[in-house]
């Protein structure tokens, strides 16, 4: 079987840092596969290139035997790719309702006349795609909060809201940087919960980018781990866990350490370049 | 207390979508509209008519068409003024052609005419935001302008450079031209620009408007839902300049009668900005308090010296009078930048609650 997702060989610079050096890995329909490594390690250049923000300069990525590579973003979410953001990208000025609908917005299709007859199919469409809509709502249990502006909730609903508008295209793959970056506990559980659903229920295949090794190792299948625009270990959590390289990358070690810390700094500025730039 | 919306439950989707899903709302909307065609062609002085109602209508026209733009897609814009002088040549040329041809059908195909230029000049909205995107449409404003001035033809090589509203009939009734009536052409207009306004406000609540709106809040996070950035601009741009066009040849067949370019200048475009702005960015019914306001202002401020038996110079009263106007204006945005439609919200939240503090 091939998989869903092939990432073959990318690579990325920006300026004179390599941020992604020949990053190759695959993502098999309905897997949950997570992406780690330390700050700087290229994980959400690497989310941003299959999304089709950034363009790899070399290698390519197939997605259900499409080649992605270099298309524009929204061509890609057509397809079938939805994504969050880690520092939350949702339409503040509007309520949860209408960005949850333009989640569906790929799926709809009224023109400009009928749009403004707004009579029969159009009506029709929009009680249609509201009512999955509403499922999405039910689904993260956001309901009091369907009219309210999304610009005034809380940061944790905010990342659920941006959650709920991805799902409510009915993706095909997910991804999702650092869904409980900056949560509390019972958030981060509520998220988990979320995900897990989404994969389990939906069969939708997820890719996670997360800092929080306690929820990666619980939820994840599979895990890829990057270090300086490297994947430098993948496979189960348990194996991941004990390989040498990926000890050494989190922790230091003593072999290679100088050269590490030397290439480090680059690293980090990457991160903060790249984030900048999602 | 009346303002009630206790005991209207929504059981479908269809009704929590609809443009008023209030009781009390449909009831007053049906009422005022009503009201706006039988009150002012029967009670309404010719003056009223001519001078204050029919250009504020044509101005809502065009104010809702450039909010469609900058208030929902946040393309701010400029060029309102050559858009509508598009829309005013087109009408000319095509009614002096084809002079069988029914002016109501002219006054749309010239929106189209408007809305092709205006797709033209939306181009470079992929590649440049704000005030820079002012700047850019402040070149088809000039621009536009400019053409009609020089190029004869536009003016059927009138040697006055002017276009005047050839006489035209709507099922039988005279409606442009020198024995047109104003309660008519009133009607004319009152009834294109309900139409276009319920067209527009069933726009913005489908797909289209809130994919304008996610291109406004959020370029980016609309690309990843799918929206496609240059698509949805030049959409705006065109259904924008659309109604832009119907406004401008309006403006000459229902309420100027004849017009040079002059009356398409920057000032005009100014205006229109200033109407969208005071009435509120991103709402319809803004775009009418705004146009009302405008319009309605400089009248006020004209007879109230009169009224309060103050006789004052009138090289002074009109100084006086953009003082105050400005003033007004200044003192609008800074209390509510939402504009007038804010207001408006905010006083039927209390509404709801009233007399009752909580």
């Amino acid at each position: 079987m091939t998989a869903q997702l092939e990432i073959r060989h990318v690579s990325k610079v920006f300026g004179g840092v390599q941020a992604v050096n020949r990053v190759t890995f695959d993502v098999n329909q309905g897997e949950l596969v997570s992406v780690i490594g330390p700050n700087g390690a290229g994980k959400t250049t690497v989310l941003n290139m299959i999304s089709g923000f950034h363009h790899p300069d070399l290698g390519s990525i197939v997605f259900e035997g499409t080649d992605i590579t270099g298309r524009a973003p929204s061509r890609i979410a057509t397809l079938g790719v939805g994504r969050t953001f880690q520092n939350i990208a949702l339409f503040r000025g509007m309520t949860v309702l209408d960005n949850l609908m333009l989640g569906r917005h790929v799926h709809m299709k009224t023109g400009v006349l009928a749009g403004m007859l707004y009579a029969g199919r159009t009506r029709r469409e929009e009680v249609e795609h509201r009512r999955v809509v509403e499922d999405v709502i039910d689904f993260l249990e956001i309901e009091p909060l369907r009219k309210r502006v999304v610009g005034a909730l809380p940061f944790g609903l905010q990342k659920r809201v941006e959650l709920g508008r991805a799902l409510a295209a009915h993706p095909k793959i997910l991804l999702l940087d650092e869904p409980m970056g900056g949560m509390n506990v019972e958030e981060k559980e509520d998220m988990a919960r979320f995900v897990l659903d989404v994969n389990d229920e939906w069969g939708t295949t997820v890719v996670l980018v997360e800092h929080d090794m306690g929820v990666v190792m619980d939820i994840s299948q599979r895990v890829v781990v990057m270090d300086l625009g490297e994947t430098i270990a993948e496979g189960t959590p348990v194996d991941v866990k004990a390989n040498p390289l990926v000890i050494k990358a989190y922790l230091g070690g003593k072999t290679g350490a100088k050269t590490w810390a030397g290439r480090r700094g680059t690293g980090d500025r990457i991160d903060a370049s790249t984030a900048r730039r999602a | 207390m009346i303002y009630r919306e206790a005991g209207q439950f929504k059981t479908t989707y269809a009704a929590d979508q609809a443009i008023f899903p209030i009781a009390q709302d449909r009831v007053v909307v049906a009422l005022a509209i009503a009201a706006a065609f039988l009150v002012p062609p029967l009670a309404g002085s010719e003056y009223w008519l001519q001078a204050v109602l029919i250009p504020l209508l044509i101005y809502s026209l065009a104010a809702i068409g450039l909010n469609l733009l900058t208030g929902y897609a946040g393309q701010l814009s400029l060029g309102t003024g050559g858009f509508m002088a598009v829309g005013a040549y087109a009408a000319f040329k095509i009614t002096t052609a084809f002079p069988q041809v029914n002016i109501i059908v002219v006054f749309l195909v010239s929106g189209l005419f408007a809305a092709g230029v205006g797709l033209l000049f939306g181009i470079p909205s992929l590649r440049i935001k704000g005030f820079y995107l002012a700047v850019a449409t402040l070149a088809a404003q000039f621009f536009l302008v400019w053409l009609f001035n020089k190029v004869a033809w536009f003016s059927n090589y009138a040697s006055s450079g002017t276009i005047t509203a050839p006489p035209r009939t709507v099922f039988g009734v005279m409606v442009t031209g020198p024995e047109a009536t104003a309660p008519a052409r009133y009607v004319v207009a009152l009834t294109l620009v309900v139409l276009f306004a319920l067209a527009a406000k069933n726009l913005v609540r489908g797909r289209i408007g809130r994919s304008w709106m996610a291109i406004r809040d959020r370029d980016i996070a609309a690309e990843i839902i799918g929206v496609r950035p240059l698509r949805t601009k030049l959409l705006a741009f065109g259904i924008s300049s659309f109604y832009c066009g119907v406004a401008g040849a309006e403006l000459v067949f229902l309420y100027l009668g004849s017009a040079e370019t002059l009356a398409f200048d920057i000032t005009i475009s100014f205006l229109i900005l200033f109407m969208v702005i005071i009435g509120g960015l991103g709402s319809i019914l803004g775009s009418f308090l705004g146009a009302a306001f405008i319009v309605l202002v400089p009248i006020f401020l004209t007879n109230a010296p009169h009224a309060l038996g103050l006789s004052v110079p009138v090289a002074l009263q009109k100084q006086v009078e953009l003082m105050i106007f400005g003033g007004l204006i200044l003192f609008f945005l800074i209390v509510e930048p939402h504009g007038l439609a804010r207001l408006w919200q905010i006083a039927k939240e209390k509404l709801r609650l009233w007399p009752f503090p909580h």
